[in-house]
């Protein structure tokens, strides 16, 4: 039997040539190295329209907290990322992916809309994220939440790491989703006014901030409607820090130091006035800089008494 | 021809050795402790959240216990480890008072506390112990414990879920590390700071934590151990915290010695 | 081994050529009772309200993900004023049910013969805790978690308690495990918080609105459970005894997804 040498193809399609290695090198060391996700509840939601005498549109909502492992790395970062004037979308999972595929989604969408001469659909949008995260096989740790109103009305989405979509009329995503989720299937109706929709969400949200350790600090919600899209940066603000009891101000000196050396920084000064704004200006008065001002100057810093 | 061109399946490990399945009798219940000795006081405190993963399980379960007239013992790590050692304790120091006619003093109870986590040592109680109380010479103490028993005598500790954040303040704070002072002055000497003072550190490790640590918050309990003669008066009068309350736990003993008061409020819930 | 695909590890390792270590340090073999679940109940709710505390637990045992038994009581009474709701191996749950049954008759004996006080839900919970704590230190644990509800006539007041294989125990006015941890005790928390309080010192919710409370929630867990089923019980604990309610179902809706089409760019 003689063996027919087929020409070699071009290589097309996914390469898992690095595959077996990963594999080897994880099982002799502790697993593969794992990408931090960050705790979050976002959500989703569908209003107006039908029976309720309102514009239909959507309602996104996100709690504020970034995490890096345990540790609370932001208490107020901002998770409803913008796409275009008409389309928000809602990160959890690795911060970086978030916004990294988001900032870069708005981009695309922006030269889209300007090819195009019109503004983008929502599925437009949908689309472009799922196949740009499809073709990460879900390394690129992403997990949206996209809502928006287009011409062909509104439309809610949820996108998952591996490129999977769901169009759904309420959702959630991380790891407060399900909290969030409790609150939507006990209370959620069809045609919700949009007031109604905002409180909705804002309970949703504040039930993974409450309940889910990864979910934590403000809620802030984004309303979109025919009409435009309405941001409220943190709408509800249910866990301010109270005051400290002591105040941390240390005496001057407190810090031991091993040698002084004070030295002039300015060798030579050579003022030329020329226009504008290094000039004398009529009627203003001049105010010399006060001597030993900032930090440890004169006028600076309190000492603890 | 490149090897995975044939089937890329082959190479999935479905048939390697079947993952094997073991029973972990260990969990991580998170939340924050910390004692710190004054010259005649001990203040133990601990939050009053136990969870697990990203739930959590209650708001208030207490992991802080008077043992004696003299000793509380802070407990943190898994759970149920904490309450069976805390439970087991309690009963060896009941034995010794019905054998003794005396409570067991706080340098014995330290030693008990040693011998008891080495005697797990190949199946330990996976529990960081801090014990704070008043010593027999009326000084405030503080010990602290590995899971396995090594201990020693300190002026302040901090452990569990937030140690890396309180530590190193209680270090600057009460330590005086990396502080020098006055020139002219006394030099600092550690466990000698004023209960009030101690009490508002306390506060501010607990609520800084709760800023920065998930699994810290809803509640806080401070234990104030009081050695024999000092007066509660300095205690009654602080001005508390907003929520907080106070009481005085009834001695275990006969009492009329060391009193203790629980310093008792409320920390974010998110 | 012949007729098998190479495994990944063997695949690439095939000439034991890899400059690092090639085995693992052998893994030490002791002897291990430990099973697995086979036939599980899923989550299990609790609360308290104004005169007592409920419990709630659905009708099904599950064979992985076979529906295999759809009429299971997983709600089981402990003397007069004490319920146990069992989530975990339903096979455990029927070894606690007899281990529990001959320490309840032997106590019931006593306090015919004398004026020996009855197991209080405490007693009963701590002596649960005790069993899943040596049971889970002998590495053979019993695969449940369990909450116990009563009434302690002494007390005049409510027991709330939790207790799962790793000897773990807590209390709380509102209590879930394993999904409804995660789904039902978020709309629990809110529910009691907003009727006694954050620190739960208002007044309780009456057994109405707890009742109505716990429907919602097993309606919930029925939506987003993949092992839960629309037939369960509620166990009613006060000062009267206990009440272990008739199977019922929640009044779901599924209208929504008339309007549903596709995932994604579909339209029709």
């Amino acid at each position: 039997m003689t063996v027919q040498i087929q020409p070699q193809e071009e290589a097309v399609g996914f390469d898992f040539s690095n595959y077996a290695r990963n594999q080897f090198l994880g099982q002799h060391m502790n697993g593969l190295p794992k990408a931090t996700s960050t705790g979050t509840t976002i959500v989703g939601l569908k209003f107006g329209g039908g029976d309720s005498g309102e514009e239909e549109g959507v309602c996104l909502g996100a709690d504020t907290r970034a995490t890096a492992g345990d540790i609370v790395a932001d208490k107020n970062c901002e998770k409803i990322h913008y796409l275009t004037p008409m389309i928000r979308c809602c990160g959890a999972g690795t911060a970086a992916d978030t916004e990294f595929v988001t900032n870069l989604i708005s981009s695309n969408l922006e030269l889209h809309a300007l090819s195009q001469g019109r503004p983008v659909r929502v599925v437009t949008a949908m689309t472009m994220l799922k196949q740009y995260l499809f073709r990460y096989q879900g390394h690129v740790g992403a997990h949206l939440v996209l809502g928006g109103v287009d011409s062909t009305g509104s439309h809610l989405f949820t996108i998952h790491a591996h490129g999977s979509t769901d169009k759904l009329p309420y959702v959630t995503m991380g790891s407060g989703s399900l909290a969030a989720m409790a609150v939507f299937e006990s209370a959620y109706k069809p045609y919700l006014k949009r007031e109604e929709a905002v409180a909705l969400v804002a309970r949703a949200i504040r039930a993974g901030i409450f309940n889910d350790l990864g979910s934590g600090s403000n809620v802030d919600v984004s309303i979109i409607t025919k009409a435009g899209c309405e941001t409220l940066r943190n709408y509800e603000m249910p866990n301010e820090r109270g005051v400290k009891s002591r105040n941390y101000k240390f005496r001057r000196g407190t810090t031991a130091w091993v040698k002084e050396n004070i030295r002039s920084l300015i060798v030579k000064e050579d003022v030329k006035i020329t226009s504008g704004a290094g000039k004398e200006q009529p009627g203003i008065e001049p105010h010399p800089v006060p001597v030993g001002a900032g930090p440890g100057g004169e006028e600076g810093m309190d000492v603890d008494s | 021809m490149t090897l995975l061109a044939q089937s890329p399946m082959s190479l999935h490990d479905t048939y390697a050795a079947p993952v094997e399945h073991r029973f972990n009798p260990y969990s991580e219940n998170g939340g924050t402790i910390l004692a710190i000795a004054g010259a005649d006081f001990s203040v133990i405190a601990g939050d009053t959240r136990q969870s697990e993963g990203y739930s959590i399980q209650t708001r208030y379960a207490r992991k802080v216990f008077q043992l004696t007239d003299n000793a509380v013992l802070a407990t943190n790590g898994f759970a149920a480890d904490g309450k069976n050692f805390v439970r087991r304790l309690k009963q060896s120091l009941e034995w010794y008072q019905h054998n003794h006619h005396k409570q067991m003093g706080l340098k014995a109870i330290a030693r008990l506390i040693q011998t008891m986590l080495y005697g797990r040592r190949f199946f330990p109680y996976y529990v960081y112990n801090i014990l704070g109380g008043i010593e027999e010479d009326g000084s405030g103490a503080v010990y602290s414990f590995d899971p396995v028993g090594s201990y020693e005598r300190e002026a302040c500790r901090a452990a569990g879920a937030a140690q890396a954040l309180v530590q190193p303040f209680l270090d600057n704070q009460i330590y005086f590390k990396n502080q020098q002072p006055e020139p002219g002055a006394e030099p600092f000497v550690p466990g000698r700071l004023p209960l009030s003072t101690v009490l508002g550190l306390v506060v501010d490790s607990f609520t800084s934590a709760t800023e920065r640590h998930i699994e810290v918050g809803d509640g806080i309990e401070i234990f104030i151990v009081m050695a024999k003669g000092r007066s509660p008066e300095s205690l009654l009068d602080e001005k508390l915290g907003e929520g907080m309350t106070i009481e005085e736990v009834p001695p275990v003993g006969e009492g009329g010695e060391e009193r203790t008061f629980l310093l008792s409020g409320p920390l974010k819930r998110d | 081994m012949w007729g098998q695909p190479m495994s990944a590890y063997d695949a690439f390792n095939a000439h034991a050529s890899f400059p690092l270590p090639m085995r693992s340090a052998p893994k030490a073999q002791p002897v291990s009772h430990t099973q697995q679940p086979v036939v599980t109940g899923t989550s299990v709710l609790g609360l308290k309200f104004k005169g007592g505390v409920m419990l709630a637990a659905d009708n099904l045992a599950s064979y992985g993900s076979l529906a295999r038994f759809r009429d299971i009581q997983r709600l089981h009474p402990l003397g007069s004023h004490c319920v146990m709701a069992v989530a975990g191996d339903m096979a455990d749950f029927q070894w606690l049910k007899r281990d529990l049954g001959s320490i309840l008759r032997e106590e019931e004996a006593l306090s015919l013969t004398d004026n020996h006080p009855s197991l209080s839900a405490a007693n009963i919970y701590n002596y649960l805790s005790i069993i899943f704590y040596n049971r889970r230190s002998k590495g053979d644990p019993v695969w449940n978690t369990v909450l116990v509800g009563g009434w302690d006539e002494a007390k005049k007041e409510s027991f709330l308690g939790y207790v799962d294989l790793l000897g773990t125990t807590y209390s709380s006015p509102t209590l879930a495990t394993g999904y409804g941890a995660h789904i039902a005790q978020p709309l629990l928390r809110e529910a009691f918080e907003a009727k006694a309080g954050l620190d739960g010192k208002g007044e309780l919710p009456t057994a109405e609105e707890a009742e109505k409370l716990l429907d919602d929630c097993m309606k919930v867990l029925f939506y987003r459970d993949a092992r839960s089923l629309n037939k369960y019980q509620i166990a009613t604990i006060t000062a009267e005894g206990v009440k272990i309610s008739d199977s019922k179902s929640a009044k779901t809706e599924w209208g929504f997804a008339e309007g549903l089409r596709g995932y994604g760019a579909q339209d029709r």
